[in-house]
């Protein structure tokens, strides 16, 4: 890389780190704000005290959280179905992307499933087709219903199918002619060198399986159903405000406990706040490598 | 050599994903009949009475379907154009950092709004934007009156693009600094051994060198031109904003699901799939066309 060594270069560079420093510091700051008035008293929250350090530093709304069996009846849903549903997924995608990554000259129905796939990437029924169909397979209020409601992950498959694509031909020949089977080839030689893209896949899954909430909302009727997100979603975000005028919504938001909401919602991010910086040195490799094509 | 001996292997290893694939994906596509129907979900899908296209005909009279439609491509657009344009500068400003450790700083913190979900943001932001809230508060030191922001339907569809790009530009800077380092590096010490500022170098090598990139995710975001977010959308909004924050399927849910009107729901959200589809299909043959660009 060409260096310089200008004083109008040296200047660029300083403001530059300066500038990029503070956009980075844009993206965590309302995360720290809302540790910080989890962390504050109640009446310093409401008043709108806290800025970026908690003010009467305590763990009220955490001890509070402690206490509400409903809130970590809904944790321990979500951590159900992001098991079960990122395990799945996993399998599912890993099985599914060997054969459509093979030549379809040597799997004749290759194409026509990949586009099969493809075509109902980019093609739902739509909301109340699917609600439907849910509801009648049975799957309202039940994990399963969650675990599989959003369909098969497309595009995890497709970044591991073009990944599988890029690996060296060489190698599964020579496992080949020492009479490696399909499923041998598979597990003992794609799956360990495909590290990146199945660690990628495997964030996204997690990520999705936490976060989703309008499954959980939809295809539950009450509140002991609820995964986190939708716990929160329901009883700390939403502003029911039919017909409600200015004031009272103004009025509501002073009410509403602040401290206690804060510490829900930053519970709510620990796990992906633990995961993500496992998995991120992968993704970035994973990302790029899945989506190039020869 | 000839592997098709495998091909009952392949069959078995894709079975449990069709099997998910056909009830979770293809069976809905079936119920889309329910648009033509007066749908009774205790008759199911079998033995509603058909209505022919009087949903469309009711969708096509409602005043509400102009307004849904405007406001999502409205919203739609605003975001694709801004999550173009905004990672493009951010990854150019990080291409200039020689500090490694740094950029990777930088870039671990970027990415991380990304993988929150809207549910917490919304949470978040509805707070940072309350009326006594940090913003209201900092906005006041310059003697701005307290402004109540999710109830003024001129500024929702400001505040929906500006929390978006917040949350996605780290992310979609990935595939630009993929991009970035594809460049020749000798193309770079050329330039500078020829004369060009480090401003020109960027204009002559860099830009050129991501253009591809930029033209190929610009035809991949047309896909996107009905899609504003629904997550987001969903968890920000109230009835104040419903004139300029209501999209296409906010409605959608609120039709179906809440007031039960099923066909109409459908309906709307058929013509919503179909558009969809097409754009689509439309962005992936641009993006081969123009950037050799291929799904798999």
């Amino acid at each position: 890389m060409v260096r310089e060594t200008t004083f109008g270069s040296r200047a660029f560079d300083l403001l530059l780190v300066v500038v990029l420093a503070l956009i980075a510091l844009a993206c965590i700051l309302p995360i720290w704000y809302t540790l910080a008035v989890s962390l504050s008293q109640k009446s310093a929250a409401a008043a709108g005290l806290v800025h970026l350090w908690p003010v009467g530093f305590n763990f009220n709304s955490y001890k509070e959280i402690m206490g509400d069996h409903k809130f970590f009846h809904a944790f321990g849903i979500s951590v159900e179905r992001v098991l079960l549903g990122a395990s799945l997924s996993f399998a599912v995608t890993v099985l599914m992307a060997y054969p459509l990554s093979r030549n379809p000259r040597d799997f004749r129905m290759r194409n026509a499933i990949m586009w099969t796939l493809v075509f109902c990437m980019i093609f739902n029924g739509g909301l109340i087709p699917w609600y439907e169909t849910v509801k009648t397979l049975g799957l309202i209020n039940n994990i399963w219903g969650l675990v599989l409601g959003n369909s098969v992950p497309f595009f995890n498959v497709i970044l591991v199918v073009n990944y599988f694509r890029n690996l060296p031909k060489e190698l599964e020949e020579a496992a080949l002619v020492d009479g490696a089977g399909p499923w041998y080839i598979l597990f003992r030689l794609f799956v360990p060198l495909s590290v990146p893209v199945l660690a990628t896949v495997t964030l996204f899954m997690i990520v999705y399986h936490w976060n989703e909430f309008f499954n959980g909302l939809v295809l539950t009727s009450t509140v002991d159903h609820y995964p986190l997100q939708t716990y929160i979603q329901q009883l700390v975000v939403v502003i029911d405000t039919q017909n409600m005028t200015e004031d009272q919504l103004k009025k509501l938001t002073e009410l509403s406990n602040q401290t206690l909401n804060a510490a829900k919602i930053f519970i709510a991010m620990i796990p992906v706040l633990v995961v993500y910086p496992f998995l991120q040195r992968f993704f970035i490799h994973g990302i790029t490598l899945g989506s190039v094509k020869e | 050599m000839n592997n098709r001996r495998f091909a009952k292997h392949y069959c078995v290893m894709l079975l449990p994903g069709l099997i998910w694939l056909f009830f979770f994906s293809v069976v809905p596509m079936f119920g889309l009949v329910i648009a033509f129907q007066d749908f009774n979900p205790g008759a199911g899908v079998l033995h509603s009475d058909w209505v022919g296209l009087d949903n469309f005909e009711y969708m096509f009279a409602l005043g509400d379907s102009r307004t849904i439609f405007f406001n999502t491509i409205f919203i739609a657009v605003l975001k694709i154009v801004a999550n173009l344009i905004v990672p493009l500068v951010f990854a150019l400003m990080l291409n200039e950092v020689r500090l490694k450790v740094f950029k990777r700083w930088v870039q671990t913190i970027v990415y991380l709004p990304h993988f929150m979900s809207w549910v917490i943001l919304s949470g978040i932001l509805l707070d940072i934007f309350a009326y006594t809230g940090p913003v209201n508060q900092i906005l006041s030191v310059f003697g701005v009156k307290p402004v109540l922001f999710f109830a003024r339907a001129d500024l929702f569809p400001a505040i929906v693009v500006g929390s978006d790009v917040w949350k996605e530009f780290g992310f979609n800077t990935i595939i630009y600094l993929a991009a970035l380092t594809g460049i020749n590096p000798s193309l770079y010490e050329a330039a500078a051994v020829d004369g060009a500022t480090r401003l020109k170098r960027l204009w002559h090598v860099t830009l050129p060198g991501i253009g591809s990139t930029v033209v190929l995710l610009a035809a991949l975001s047309l896909g996107n031109v009905l899609n504003a977010n629904f997550d987001q959308i969903f968890n920000l909004y109230n009835p104040l904003v419903y004139s300029t924050g209501d999209i296409i399927d906010t409605w959608v849910y609120r039709t179906g699901l809440l007031d039960l009107q099923y066909g109409l729901a459908t309906a709307v959200g058929l013509l919503k799939s179909v558009i969809s589809f097409i754009l689509i299909a439309l962005s992936y043959l641009l993006a081969s066309k123009f950037a050799n660009y291929r799904i798999f």
